[in-house]
């Protein structure tokens, strides 16, 4: 599997996109890391010719959360924090759908967090893209889930006392079944990494070192570049979970990107009792006389 | 055949069993074919505290738990004490002598039934447990059942625990009903039988079953007293209906995953008491700014904040008309009885399709969780199912799709996401036609605007659609009661009565909020030289929305906010103060 992730990236460089381009550019600040997530989407949902009507993107608020207006596909712009369960909703009424989660770390280990846990450990199969800045983008720069002990920023001037989040050690804790980050400075790795994560049947989460040019000045694309490497170049086995959690944890002058942890279980579509009638969607709407006599006899 | 009716008090501690006797009675006298109509009056704990139950058996359709009591069954002396002075004049008391006291000074007027249902059962491997099954057997004989009923609600009830169970409970009651037969008179001849078994529901369970009947095929909730009934419904029918149901980790899940089901085609419903209610008013907003078609039920409970979870109230209304911030397109439905839950089901997903938007419906505890007899043939499966344009699965080719085209009525085609060749988003943000959710678009003026224009156009038109509201009684009367909701069978008694006294009542029973049809409205409060608005709340927030929408202020106000229900005895004395007194606000401080 480890190779698996190498394997895709020389396929996914050159694989044409414009099938998934969508009615408008972003309107996101030249530079920013979320044209490198958007450009994966594509080139992933490409590389698995997934036809764009079958695709829907969901998003909650934010700068990354603009995203499904950029690509071509069906796709919901909802609240702060909620698109998880928008998307999960999406997903129980027609499985069909392949279910594309994109925000920001405010988004989805903020204000979504609770979501963000209890989704994992449902083990839906949707693909969980958070672009993780490390700061509150859109609102110019307040201090995020993910700003690590000390930053600067608008809303901590006297420096954040809080420890970020670990969105990797929490995600392979609540029972995610693919957890794996990338790096927008590594595009074609990033693209793999996304595609293996649709690919996955279950929940994946791909947290994704997105930079943000405007307000984060600490962790740059030249901060990240000095100091990421890819699990997958060190051999890595993503199957050993103790050895993911070791992972997880490393976070300072060497921070591993790629494929921490992919675990093949059951999926929560694989339990739901509700489908041995059909997909929701394609059911007929109402009770048959002798459905609704049956249940009317119950309070006899 | 001249109408028959007696009202039995049930009551103890909780995990006595009041629950059990209370629906075998009303079971009992369902497959009778007489109508019940019962509310339980219970606290918030699992063991102790005290639980009450009042049915009200008649031989024709009733439509409160009334205001009296025949018949008490008393399974404590807390019962006993607390309860003996409601006994109507000749009434009846039931209970046990080996747990149950008589107090020394107690009424005269009434029958005394005590039954030593130890004694009575030691050789039957009698348990304490076992006195309400006891009691039970003796209220057949005074109610004049049919004890055969017994036998088949004990079969029931026990079948799970294996017919030996079944068999004990069943000799354990049969002691009951001939000790009683023995010793006290019945209270009158037999009842009538009715002409065929009736079933005993509740307005929650209407509400699931309705859902189900109009199409809903996706059910999300997180437990809250009153609305965790319906959950139970759906997560016991929902798989063998292809109905996927979700207790999801809070409300903002809830809602936003009948809305995330709502926007893949399946209609989709959700319920809460108001508290999860105030966590789901955001995405009320989203569903109307997305176009998604959402059935929100609030059953309300006591409030503010957790207040009474376990009792009635209808102060959620203003929180109703007020949820999620800015100006949107929603419909508030306040059903008014257990069919009414059912039927309004039909309609609030047919509204939510055709609009595509947020329905929300005000239930109460009081109508969620009462006990009702409803005929069977009264519940038609066959409800109107009209999706609108809200469930297309293909698109013409050659015809561009905009998502949310500006048309006449401000309803755009929606095609479902997995439609080929079709692809858009649905924003929360501003968008335009397309859905294009770009700073420059949405917040351009014209375009905002025009957006605007286009979502509130809804409301005209569904305005339009709402059925005028209808008084109940005579077309004039000296005074109308107006009521919204759960209120109704309440009010139609209370009119009678006063209406027999002398004071010719009629009854407005508002069950469509908002939009409000306020010229229908004003052509029934504009004939009234007395208006008087009653409500389970202290604002009185019907009232004023009435005066909001209408501009006409109601001369007198009946209110109730204790946390149990109305009863006709209430509003009629409420009525007679404002008359005679001059008040205009009943109770008041």
């Amino acid at each position: 599997m480890a190779t698996a992730v190498l394997d895709v990236i020389q396929e996914i460089r050159d694989v044409p996109v414009e099938a998934y381009e969508g009615p408008v550019h972003p309107d996101w600040c030249p530079g920013c890391g979320d044209y490198g997530v958007l450009k994966a989407l594509q080139k992933a949902l490409a590389y698995l010719q997934i036809d764009p009507s079958q695709v829907v993107v969901v998003s909650g608020i934010g700068c990354s959360s603009n995203l499904p207006g950029f690509i071509r596909a069906y796709g919901f712009h909802g609240l702060h924090g909620r698109a998880l369960p928008v998307a999960e909703g999406i997903k129980l009424a027609n499985p069909r759908l392949h279910v594309v989660v994109t925000g920001g770390d405010g988004d989805g280990y903020g204000i979504g967090m609770g979501h963000f846990i209890h989704a994992m450990r449902r083990n839906l199969d949707i693909t969980y893209i958070v672009m993780n800045n490390q700061i509150y983008g859109l609102t110019t720069g307040q201090v995020s889930p993910t700003s690590m002990k000390g930053v600067r920023t608008k809303s901590t001037p006297y420096g954040n006392i809080e420890p970020p989040v670990n969105p990797i050690a929490l995600a392979l804790m609540s029972g995610a079944t693919y957890v794996a980050r990338g790096f927008s400075g590594d595009p074609n790795h990033l693209a793999s990494l996304v595609a293996h994560g649709i690919r996955h049947r279950g929940f994946a989460l791909i947290d994704v070192f997105s930079p943000c040019v405007t307000y984060n000045n600490v962790n740059t694309y030249a901060w990240f570049r000095q100091r990421v490497y890819r699990l997958e170049d060190e051999g890595h086995d993503p199957s050993d979970f103790a050895r993911a959690v070791e992972k997880a944890l490393e976070f300072g002058d060497r921070i591993p990107i790629g494929l921490f942890y992919e675990i093949e279980v059951e999926t929560y579509e694989d339990l739901e009792p509700a489908y041995k009638r059909g997909i929701p969607v394609d059911q007929p709407l109402g009770l048959s006389p002798e459905e609704g006599a049956r249940l009317v006899q119950a309070w006899m | 055949m001249s109408r028959q009716e007696i009202t039995v008090g049930v009551g103890g501690e909780a995990g006595e069993g009041i629950g059990r006797t209370g629906d075998s009675i009303a079971k009992i006298a369902a497959r009778h074919g007489l109508h019940i109509y019962a509310y339980n009056s219970y606290q918030s704990v699992i063991r102790g505290g005290h639980v009450w139950l009042r049915i009200r058996i008649a031989t024709e359709k009733i439509h409160n738990h009334g205001d009296h009591l025949n018949v008490l069954i008393a399974l404590n002396q807390d019962t006993l004490d607390r309860h003996l002075r409601e006994v109507d004049s000749d009434g009846w008391v039931l209970f046990n002598t080996e747990v149950v006291r008589v107090p020394e000074d107690h009424r005269g007027d009434l029958r005394y039934c005590g039954v030593p249902c130890k004694a009575l059962c030691k050789d039957l491997g009698y348990k304490p447990v076992m006195q309400n099954t006891v009691l039970l057997g003796a209220a057949t004989w005074v109610l004049q059942l049919d004890f055969s009923y017994v036998e088949g609600v004990m079969q029931d009830i026990f079948k799970h625990k294996g017919a030996p169970v079944v068999r004990e409970n069943v000799q354990v009651a049969w002691r009951g009903y001939e000790y009683a037969r023995e010793n006290f008179p019945p209270i009158h001849s037999p009842f009538p039988r009715g002409p065929k078994p009736l079933a005993v529901t509740t307005g929650n369970e209407m509400f699931a079953l309705g859902a189900v009947a109009a199409g809903c095929k996706f059910y999300a909730a997180y437990p809250m007293t009153p609305a965790s009934s319906i959950l139970h419904w759906f997560a016991r029918y929902g798989p063998e209906l292809g109905v996927v149901v979700k207790q999801c980790e809070d409300e903002l899940a809830v809602i936003n995953f009948a809305i995330g089901a709502g926007f893949a085609g399946v209609r989709a419903l959700c319920a809460t008491s108001g508290g999860g209610f105030s966590l789901m008013t955001e995405a009320i907003g989203e569903a109307a700014m997305t176009e998604t078609p959402v059935v929100v039920i609030n059953a309300m409970r006591g409030g503010p904040s957790t207040g009474l979870p376990t009792k009635t109230e209808q102060a959620d209304f203003w929180q109703l008309f007020g949820a999620s911030q800015g100006d949107y397109p929603k419909m508030i439905l306040a059903p008014t009885d257990a069919l009414d839950c059912y039927y309004t089901m039909a309609e609030a997903f047919n509204w939510a399709e055709r609009y595509q938007i947020p329905v929300l419906v005000a239930s109460d505890l009081y109508l969620s969780e009462h006990r009702e007899t409803v005929d069977p043939a009264d519940i038609r499966f066959d409800v109107p199912i009209d999706r609108g344009e809200s469930a297309l699965r293909e698109w013409p080719e050659d015809r561009e799709y905009k998502r949310f085209a500006d048309t006449p009525t401000g309803v755009s085609p929606r095609v479902l996401p997995g439609t080929p060749g079709v692809c858009y988003t649905a924003a929360t943000d501003e968008h335009d036609e397309r859905g294009i959710l770009i700073s420059d678009v949405g917040t351009d003026p014209v375009k905002r605007k025009k957006s605007m224009d286009k979502r509130m156009r809804k409301l005209r038109f569904l305005r339009q659609e709402i059925p005028a509201p209808q008084v109940i009684g005579p077309e004039r009367a000296d005074v109308t009661l107006v009521g919204w909701g759960s209120t109704k069978g309440i009010l139609i008694e209370a009119a009678d009565r006063l209406t027999r006294a002398g004071i010719s009542t009629n009854v407005l029973a508002l069950k469509y909020l908002y939009p409000f049809p306020s010229d229908g409205v004003m052509d029934v409060l504009r004939r009234s030289p007395k208006v008087i608005v009653v409500e389970q709340n202290y604002t009185g927030q019907l009232m004023r929305h009435i005066r909001a929408e209408t501009g006409f202020l109601a001369h007198g106000a009946v209110r109730k906010y204790d946390g149990e229900p109305m009863e006709p005895a209430y509003v009629v004395q409420g009525v007679k103060a404002i008359l005679e007194d001059g008040i205009s606000v009943f109770p008041g401080e």
